[in-house]
């Protein structure tokens, strides 16, 4: 009998931390910021380069930062619902426009709409990697305090709103 | 005819390397050129994530490249190039994690299998030692 303790104990610990490796995504690569103050930057605007976004804009009030760019398909896919967001939510949607092209940029926001509060404009992409950015879009909620509550890497879109962001707002606004 | 073919298949798998990545020398220094190859070699590139950032085309990995060679510039050690990627992208991010709290199961894991598996078989040899000697494949 105690010869089959030890492989039986083994299995044991073993199922669970494989049946955790199994449900984790290992593409996915958890933001290095959560729980920390969102990474300092100060950018032009998109629309007016001689205006500036820094982290300090953001402070006050739970916000959302956005990484797109015109060369991002999950971009476009998700366009439909901020603007909806920027409609329907009281928060803040802010962007970092991630190694684009300013003209582009903007005709894509005339021709599709702007959900931002403002745009800064990151042509040569060392904000996007200040912010930890591997892939475009990206979304940030962070707290009045500027700090990154959650991260969300891919398209958002109602279902992921609900169950990641909305709890989480709820629980900033205690 | 064998000749030739090689000829066109070692000119076709150059041809590839050649037009891979920054074309051009990213330093004059050799010695610089070398630190920075081998840095590049040890960085994971974030979006395609089985390759390290000097064999990617991903723009990302183009990017890591830039802020490493300006890091470089700057007279940045290894260490706090290495510091500025992972504050960013995490442990992930090197090939070569840093011996670390939250890396030591990485690194100390191999050696406890190794020791772990040694004990079990110097056991189960040394149980066997003790048994009667016998000649259990044939019945008389």
């Amino acid at each position: 009998m105690n010869r089959y303790l030890l492989p039986l104990v083994a299995a044991l610990i073993l199922i669970p931390i494989m049946i955790l490796g199994l449900r984790s995504d290992p593409s996915e690569l958890p933001s290095q910021y959560l729980g920390k103050p969102a990474p300092e930057f100060n950018l032009p605007t998109l629309k007016d380069p001689t205006q500036f976004i820094s982290t300090a804009d953001l402070r006050g009030q739970a916000s959302l930062v956005n990484i797109w760019a015109t060369w991002c398909g999950g971009c476009r896919a998700e366009h439909p619902f901020l603007m909806t967001l920027s409609k329907e939510q009281n928060v803040p949607i802010y962007a970092i426009n991630w190694r684009d092209n300013r003209e582009d940029a903007l005709k894509w926001l005339a021709q599709l709409g702007d959900p931002y509060v403002a745009s800064g404009f990151d042509g040569d992409g060392r904000v996007g990697i200040d912010w930890g950015a591997y892939g475009a879009p990206e979304t940030f909620l962070l707290n009045a305090e500027g700090y990154v509550v959650y991260r969300l890497t891919g398209p958002l879109n109602r279902a992921l709103w609900e169950q990641e962001f909305v709890p989480r707002l709820a629980e900033l606004a205690k | 005819m064998m000749n030739r073919l090689m000829l066109v298949l070692v000119s076709v798998l150059f041809a590839v390397s050649a037009s891979a990545i920054d074309s051009g020398k990213a330093f004059d220094d050799p010695a610089m050129q070398a630190r920075y190859d081998r840095l590049i070699a040890e960085v994971r590139c974030v979006t395609c994530q089985n390759q390290n950032i000097k064999d990617s085309n991903a723009f990302i990995a183009a990017d890591l490249r830039r802020e490493i060679r300006r890091l470089m510039g700057e007279g940045k050690s290894d260490t706090e190039i290495a510091d500025f990627l992972v504050t960013r992208y995490g442990d992930f991010v090197l090939y070569k994690p840093r011996y670390t709290g939250k890396t030591l199961a990485l690194w100390v894991a191999p050696f406890l299998l190794v020791l772990f598996g040694g004990f079990g078989i110097f056991r189960v040899v040394r149980h066997r030692m003790t048994l009667p000697i016998e000649d259990e494949g044939r019945t008389q």
